[in-house]
Formats: structure tokens, sequence, C-alpha cells
């Protein structure tokens, strides 16, 4: 049997028939026509509605909780508190996204000694209508101490700010300062001599950043369902880029063996990294267990989803890079302050690696802080930490380039890394496609394009992200059709059925249409890590690939025995079996390998080599003078996808990370006011971009295979939504003379920007 | 003997050195070893018996799953690094 894979040098063959087209997706049908179950669709006998109390204070200690007036209301079934929580594990575990200490994922679930957020839960509840759920709501009687909200990074490390964590020390990679902080830690990458460096250099650019909170903003709000049942299994129907994430969540935080949970996905409505850590899980299965054993829902409105789900950090940052003459590089150095909301994680280790990952430079040095202030607890979106950071990079970067006359692109590759550089971590990257990204841009019809008119500017910027691949689990069952049930537990946030059943089918010889792809439930499929760090197509397109090569290695052996031949005899073509004068296709050999025994093969894979992204954009923009308001007049995404599975799914990836991009860079914002209260907690105020604020974004797709697939698969999920700020505040600065410093670019501040420059007070 | 790329935070156990020199054959015996001579160094990478929470180990240019079992050759690199989840 031919077996197909990667060379050393990255090429891949033979040809290959169904990875690289574009099929219908197999639950286009059923979302199109609403068939489609999402998470507050599930319905149960007996189902109770339960509602969550939430904090009005941003940082308060909690006094007293009185839930007496509640209990006592007809119709109301359960009230939990914290006070129902097992004691917290006093332990770190990675559960699905990144490290986290159990004690802060139970006390975000429901606050114990203080409210640390507008928003912190409180109580939950479940009764037999939505009505006597909210009146219950109503009647708990909470007595707060209120504490000073600490709200961003440069105000927690103050030396007198107040502490959210009275026993928090900052860490610095096992060794702990020996006064409590609001630094949960500190990192450093370094190498080179960096004073060395800047006194090589021609120019120096140093500047500061800031940049806000902002949500992933998925449409569908948070919703599960559980079912305790009288025997102690619990099975929870939830919207999750997880299941086994939000099993092992749950068991840690309620102190129960993952054997007595199923987590049953439901379709999705957008998750981009938010739908990983749970918030309403837990508290489901409380409630069903204390209301007598009966199913209970919770779905979150849209005020809860912002105030109380897990946006990205603001952050303050500082860059300083010094450039010689012809435009090398010679010295880079960054301080990142990361807010990590109430509890310590904000994703600042990623943007410590994304920040000069795509420059090559002998010195620098990358400092990064993880700080906790009064808001909710960060969580991950798309390529975590980078848009912050590359938005300040990328605009010192373009700021090097004009110093030095240089072409924005040119400026790139005479410091473009290339295969063997190092991250600042000094993690070498392997087979890369960033220099044939920047000359796709150089060469594309939009860069070779002049733009011309008033208040008009073009900016180009760039962005790394290193992807991951996580363990994957799949089976695939032959049917005597000649039709393949393929289940996977990798929910489905971004057209992975069809990707992965094409990779199947690739991996068999045979027709997408044959595989029929199913998300299975936690008792349905072996372990699988969640769907985010754009690793499901790399890494549960391996096990596709993986099980093609054993299901077709299984019928060759039973067609052998059949036909008594040796298994070496038999070849393969077209998805058909051959040997000598008898040739059966596949449909063929499906029945005649079925009727002596069903046939199912399963696999579990870990890989490594999943390669890094990376993605070069340009926009066009126009800045209107007198409101600040800027328009993107024309958007072009350049992005290396290792090798497109599914072009048109990979161009929806590249587009929704530069849609959602574009709001982070212009409008989006969490505006609290003093009290530590969110003001903008609906869709209305919180500006997310529209189909009428956006161009079409033109993407350019470039495939440097990846070595480490059979297919040359890179993930393509994250890295897209890494430069837009950066662009934009480029543009813009090229459209006006000024340049923003701070996100989102929104029209009061633009203008206050312009008016600054031209001496105009209103 | 395998080349470890030491952390910036972690110099100050290495007398400074960016670069170490270690023997074993795994992860795990690396930092043994290390810890010999670098007294305290390995209180700052390990908690439990395993990797400290947040901290990765790549070995030749690839991220190890395995931590403290990942095998390690003599002219291997091994580099410790922050480990980074994705959205």
């Amino acid at each position: 049997m031919p077996s197909l894979s990667a060379s050393p040098d990255g090429s891949v063959a033979p040809a290959l028939r169904v990875v690289g087209t574009r099929p219908v997706r197999p639950d286009g049908i059923d979302k199109v026509t609403g068939r489609a179950l999402y998470g507050a669709d599930i319905t149960l006998p007996g189902l109770l509605t339960g509602r969550v109390l939430r904090s009005p204070l941003a940082h308060a200690r909690i006094v007293r909780v009185d839930t007496s007036a509640a209990r006592a209301l007809p119709g109301l079934k359960a009230v939990v508190t914290a006070a129902d929580l097992p004691p917290a594990p006093d332990r770190i575990e990675d559960l699905g996204e990144g490290a986290i200490d159990l004690r802060y994922l139970s006390d975000n679930l429901l606050a114990r000694e203080k409210v640390l957020y507008h928003g912190h839960a409180i109580a939950a509840v479940a009764a037999s209508t939505p009505e006597i759920a909210e009146q219950a709501l109503a009647l708990i009687r909470v007595e707060f101490e209120p504490l000073p909200p600490v709200m961003t990074a440069s105000a927690a490390m103050k030396p007198d700010a107040p502490l959210l964590h009275a026993g928090l020390k900052t860490d610095r990679m096992g060794q702990r300062d020996a006064a409590p902080s609001n630094v949960a830690s500190q990192l450093r990458h370094e190498r080179g001599n960096l004073d060395d460096g800047f006194r090589r250099a021609a120019v120096v650019i140093d500047r500061r950043f800031r940049t806000e909170t902002v949500h992933q903003g998925y449409i569908e709000p948070q919703a599960s369902t559980a079912h305790v049942q009288a025997d102690g299994q619990i099975t929870i129907w939830t919207s999750t880029q997880g299941t086994f994430a939000v099993r092992s969540q749950v068991a840690e935080v309620l102190g129960l063996p993952v054997s007595r949970i199923k987590v049953v996905p439901t379709e999705i409505g957008g998750g981009f990294g938010g739908k990983i850590s749970v918030y309403l899980e837990p508290l489901a299965v409380l409630l069903s267990r204390h209301a007598g054993f009966v199913p209970v829902r919770l779905v979150m409105s849209r005020t809860e989803v912002l105030t109380s789900t897990g946006p990205t950090s603001g952050s303050d940052l500082r860059i300083r890079i010094g450039a010689d003459t012809s435009g090398k590089l010679v010295a880079m150095q960054a301080e990142l302050y990361y807010e990590a909301g109430a509890y310590p994680g904000s994703p600042v280790g990623a943007a410590a690696v994304v920040s000069f990952a795509p420059y090559v430079c002998e010195a620098m040095r990358v400092d990064g802080y993880d700080v906790v202030v009064n808001r909710p607890r960060a969580s991950a979106y798309r390529a975590p930490g980078g848009t912050n950071v590359a938005f300040a990079v990328e605009s010192v970067i373009d700021e090097l380039a004009e110093s030095l006359d240089l072409d924005p692109i040119e400026m790139r590759l005479i410091n473009a890394v290339r295969e063997g550089d190092r991250r600042p971590d000094n993690l070498p990257l392997a087979r890369i496609g960033y220099v044939e990204c920047l000359q796709a841009l150089r060469q594309s019809e939009h860069y070779r394009t002049p733009l011309t008119g008033r208040h008009r500017g073009r900016g180009v910027a760039c962005g790394y992200w290193g992807n991951w691949g996580g363990q994957s689990s799949a089976t695939a069952i032959l049917n005597p059709d000649g039709s393949v049930s393929f289940n996977v537990a990798s929910t489905d946030i971004g057209g992975s059925r069809a990707s992965l059943a094409m990779q199947l089918a690739e991996s068999l010889g045979i027709d997408y249409a044959q595989v029929k792809p199913r998300i299975g439930d936690t008792d349905s499929v072996s372990y699988n890590d969640v769907t985010g760090g754009s690793r499901t197509t790399f890494a549960t397109g391996w096990a596709a690939y993986d099980l093609g090569q054993k299901l077709a290695a299984e019928m060759t052996a039973r067609l052998a025995q059949r036909w008594e031949v040796a298994p070496e005899s038999i070849l393969r073509a077209g998805g058909g079996f051959a040997s000598g004068d008898r040739r059966v296709d596949f449909a063929e050999a499906s029945k005649l390998v079925c009727e002596d025994a069903p046939l199912m093969v399963s696999t579990t894979v870990h890989p490594k080599g999943y390669g890094a992204a990376f993605s070069v954009q340009c926009a066009d923009v126009e800045v209107d003078p007198d409101t600040g308001k800027v328009t993107v007049l024309r958007y072009t995404i350049v992005q290396d996808a290792g090798k497109a599975v599914h072009p048109s799914y990979v161009e929806g990836q590249m587009q929704g990370g530069v849609a959602q991009g574009i709001g982070w860079a212009l409008n989006e914002e969490y505006v609290y006011n003093e009290k530590g209260e969110l003001l903008n907690g609906s869709l209305l105020d919180y500006r997310m971009p529209t189909a009428c604020d956006l161009p079409m974004i033109d993407t350019i797709i470039v495939e440097v295979p990846n070595p480490g697939h059979p297919y040359g698969v890179r993930g393509v999920g994250e890295v897209n939504i890494i430069p837009p700020a950066g662009t934009l505040a480029n543009a813009i600065h090229r459209a006006t003379g000024v340049r923003l410093t701070a996100l989102p670019m929104s029209p009061p501040r633009v203008l206050a920007a312009l008016w600054e420059k031209s001496g105009y007070r209103p | 003997m395998c080349k470890v790329l030491i952390p910036a935070l972690l110099r100050s156990q290495t007398e400074g050195k960016a670069e170490v020199e270690a023997e074993g054959t795994t992860v795990g015996e690396v930092i043994r070893h290390l810890d010999v001579r670098f007294p305290g160094l390995a209180e700052r990478l390990l908690q439990d018996q395993r990797l400290r929470p947040g901290l990765g180990v790549a070995v030749d240019g690839e991220i190890s799953h395995r931590g403290l079992r990942e095998p390690v050759r003599p002219t291997s690199e091994v580099i410790f690094i922050a480990a980074v989840s994705g959205g």
C-alpha cells in the first residue's frame, strides 16, 4: 500500500484527491434550517430553570449571604452558595486552558470570602419557572464590606494598591517574593547584550502603549444543562470547546470521579477560547442534586456573558527597538504588563513569545508580568495575548521603517526569521512560510496598486503564532455499503467535521461523501484535548489520517485471508483493492470484509511538529478628520496554511480573525466607572463590527507544507487576529500623520489625537 | 553531554551562564545532574516531582508532552520554556 508521509524537505506526495477541495459541510443543512441543537435548545422532562446572583460591586468582602427568604418561595427548588462547594483543592492543574490553581477556579464559580469583580457569582437558584427564579434572586440578601477596586495593571502595581489576594506573592520562575503583591508572576526572555545593541543603533524608538479589555464576542451565550441521577451518574449538555476539559474541571471542583460524569457537546455558536473554562456546568450539577435529581438548565444573558465570563486582558506595554542604518534590528526590548482579571493567568507568557518572534535580533529582552485586577478572570481569546503585543511591536517597527525611509515589507524582509532562527524563548523555528507571506503581499494586486485620496493611508503588519498539537482520539466504523462512520471528540467550532472527514477520506482513498463524521460525548470516544490552539485540523487530522491507514491495513489483511494471498500482494488504487486478476472497489471490499465480522478501528495521537503560523496583512483606511471615524477601504490577509485542507474554511478563518481584529482595533473595549462597574454590558454599547463596518477581506493562502503533518497542515485559526491592530494603526498614521498608542482607535480617541497634532483646543 | 539553555530568571542559579552542559538520558536526569552542579536549580524547575505548572520543556526543537520522561541524547539541546495554550 502506498503510504503518505511528509518528506524532510517538506514536500508532500502523492497528489491529493480530497484535501484541497471545497465540499459542502456535513452540518450545514441543520444549521441553516434551524434544526441544529445549541446549548439553550436542550429540553428534558421536568427541566428546571436556573439563575445566578451576581455581585453589584467590583471588590468587597462578603459578610453574610442570607438565602432564607428565597428558600421559602413556592416553586423554588434549590439554592446554592459557595458553602455548597467542597473545600477548594490547593493544587495547580492543567484542565484544558493552561495551568490553573483549583482554588481560583472554584472561587470564580461562587465567591467565598470576597467578590473580586462586578458580576462575580455569589449564589445560584433553580425554580420551576424563570419568573420564580428571578424572584428568588431578588430575595437573597448579601451583606458586603466594600473595598476599593483596582482596575488597571499600573494601578495594581502601585506600592499602596489594595491587594486582591492576601496570600499572592510574585513568582519569578520558582522563586517567590517575600511580600504579597498583585503581580502574580514575572517571566523574562533574554539573549545577547542589550546595552551593546542599543549603542550600535542608528535609530531607537521607545514607546508606551495601552490596550483595553475585550471580549471574544461569540454570539451564543454560555448555556449548560445538568442532570444528576439518583444513582449518582451525571450528564451535562453544554456548549463548549472541550468536553473532556469540562469533565475534568467539574470533577475537580466538585470532588467527583470523572467516571460519574458524561459531557455531551451541543452545537456551539462561537467560542474563540472563551468556552473552555466552566462557569455554569458545576452550578447546574449542584442545583440538580439539591433540587432532587431533576435536570436544571442555566443560560446566560448577554450582560452576564460580558460581565462574568473571561474576556482577554487589557495591557500596558513598553517597546524599545533599535536599528542600524541598513534597517537591521540590533536591539529589542519589551515590558509587558497584562491584566489577568481577578485571578492569576493572563496570556502574558504567549505574548512574550509572540512579541519579537518574526524578527532576527541578537540582543533582546522581554519581561512579562501577570497582574491581578478587579475585572473578570481573563480567559483565552484567539491567539491569547498576541494582538496586544503585536499592535505595539508592529507600530514601532513601522516607525523605524519610516524613519529609515524603508518600505515596510522590505523592513520586515531584512529582519525576517527563517527556518532555524529562534523565538524570544530560544525555541528554534522549523520550516516556516513567513518570507513567502511577505513576498506574496508585496506581489499582490492590492500592494502594487497605489492608494490615492486625502486622509487615506496604507498600513502593513505581521504576526506569529506557535500553534499547538495536543491529544486527539477518534474511531472509524466500516459499514457494508462502503461508508465510514467517523467519531471524533473535537467539538466543531470552525468547520472541522469537514476538514477531518476529508483527511480520513484522503487517507483511505475514498470520496468525502463516504465519510460520516459525528461529534461524540465523553463516554463515546477516548480523551481529547480542547478545540483550541489551532490544533484540531492538525492533530485530530493526524488521527483521521492514522485511522485511514489502520482501516485500510485491516481490510487488506481480511481480503488477503479471503483471497488466500499474501497481504503484500494486494495493491491499493483509487480506494479499491487488487491482487492478480481480482479487483474490488472500496464498497465491494467493505461488503466482503463486513461479512466476516464488524470492523472498527480507533486511534489516539499526540503529535509533535505542529508547525508555526505566520500572517502578513495590509489595510487601506480613510480617516474622517471631522469625526475621527476610521473607514477600512480595503483589506488583504496573507497567511501560511501549510496545506489548506478545505480552502473555503481556511479563508473563513482568515477573514474571521481579521474581522475580530478590526473590532478590537477600532471600537471594542470594556468601559468601567470609578467604582469598577461595567458600563457597556450589552452589544448595543459594546461595539463589535457588523457587515456594514467591514470591506471584503481578501485572502491569499500561502502553502509552505508543515513537515510535521502527513498532508503538510498547519493550524490556521489564530494567527490571523494578531496583525490587524498594528496594520490599522500604521494605516491611520500614514493617513493622518498621527501615531496612536492606545486601543481601541475609536473616533473620540482618533479625533483627540488629530486635535492634539493640530493644536486645536475644543 | 547535552546542551541546556537556561532561562533568564534562572541564570542566577547557574553563575550567570545562559548555556550549560549536562548528562542524562531523560529531562529528569538532566535536571538532577544540573542540581548537583547548581544546587537549588531543581527546586526552581520542579514541583511535586514534575515540571512546575506553566513550565514546559523542548528537546531538539520539539516541545515535549512527556516532561521529565522525555528522552535526551548526548547531542540534544534542552530548552525550558513557558507552557503556552491557545484559544
